[in-house]
């Protein structure tokens, strides 16, 4: 992989911005399509761009595989972590309303923090199942 | 007016994907049609106004699954094997009555667009009032998934982390394991 020079520099200028409108459609999901699910895809597809370019075992130097099993729980975990805050508020499983002042705010609070999860754990699931299966090619 | 001719035409390119696909062997062309087929897919989703539907269906149809087919390719050969032939017959009747029933349930739905339909009378229409004042969520997709309807999307996260965690004991601590049992040689 040594000799792609013009793959290793068009890759190295769009990765960034692969990664800048993968947080664009995290954050915007609210008032533009988009949303956790799309932003951890077109996350992780910045990362796999990478190991497919620079190799496998440069990626996993950047992404260890026990950081993403730890990312892959940590979304899941926000996400239901949200529901049993509002539970200890005082409020319903997954209700948000109870989580600011104003229930409006608490709205934008819980949806923000959720959708946070799902791209966590969408992003870090794509890239372990992309390594386990890349990894298992090399002998 | 235009938006049938795009439909129309959307439509004809899937229809000839899917034949394609079905009469290729050669896996990594096949792959490729999938990506076209979902990309097509994606465009047709934009045509009926269902943006966050065509976004997934570009960025995982089109996008990641394709390349996890390729790296599921490289572990295997690249043409599919040719089948010793055998009778058509009840595989082609359990189609065609499949078929026939589908075609025969599409009667009963109600016209594209409608108002008065099931889906548009039940808790679409609270949604669409007070989704805004309840949610303060320009985007009713997002207001619907993330808070209405919270505990799906729950599940839905847990599924892919399920899958993650699958892959990963199924195929995942295969290298580790290869390593040291050269160590040990």
């Amino acid at each position: 992989m040594k000799h792609n020079l013009i793959l290793r520099v068009v890759s190295k200028i769009l990765i960034p911005l692969i990664i800048l409108f993968g947080l664009y459609v995290q954050f915007h999901g609210d008032f533009g399509p988009g949303g956790g699910f799309q932003a951890g895809v077109i996350f992780s597809s910045a990362f796999i761009l990478y190991s497919l370019v620079f190799g496998l075992d440069t990626a996993e130097k950047i992404i260890p595989p026990p950081v993403l099993k730890v990312l892959a729980s940590l979304g899941v975990l926000l996400y239901a972590g949200t529901g049993v805050a509002s539970l200890l508020l005082g409020g319903n499983y997954l209700d948000y309303s109870v989580l600011a002042k104003t229930p409006l705010a608490g709205q934008h609070i819980g949806i923000i923090v959720i959708e946070l999860g799902v791209g966590i754990t969408v992003a870090a699931v794509m890239l372990i199942i992309f390594f386990a299966f890349a990894g298992r090619g090399r002998t | 007016m235009i938006d049938t001719i795009l439909d129309v035409t959307l439509l004809a390119f899937i229809a000839v994907t899917a034949i394609a696909i079905l009469r290729l062997r050669n896996l990594f062309a096949i792959i490729m049609l999938f990506g076209i087929f979902s990309l097509l897919s994606a465009g047709l989703f934009v045509v009926l106004d269902a943006a966050d539907v065509a976004f997934t269906e570009a960025a995982v149809g089109a996008g990641i699954s394709t390349v996890l087919l390729l790296a599921t390719l490289a572990l295997t050969k690249e043409h599919e094997e040719k089948i010793p032939s055998h009778r058509p017959w009840l595989p082609l009747l359990v189609v065609l009555v499949t078929g026939a029933a589908l075609i025969y349930g599409t009667l009963d739905i109600a016209p594209f667009g409608s108002a008065s339909a099931p889906a548009q009378t039940h808790v679409a229409p609270l949604y669409l009032e007070q989704g805004m004042a309840q949610t303060g969520v320009p985007n009713v997709v997002t207001g619907v998934l993330a808070s209405y309807r919270g505990f799906d999307t729950l599940g839905e996260v847990t599924v892919i982390f399920t899958a993650g965690i699958a892959v990963l004991l199924l195929i995942g601590g295969r290298r580790r394991e290869n390593q040291t049992r050269k160590e040990k040689e």
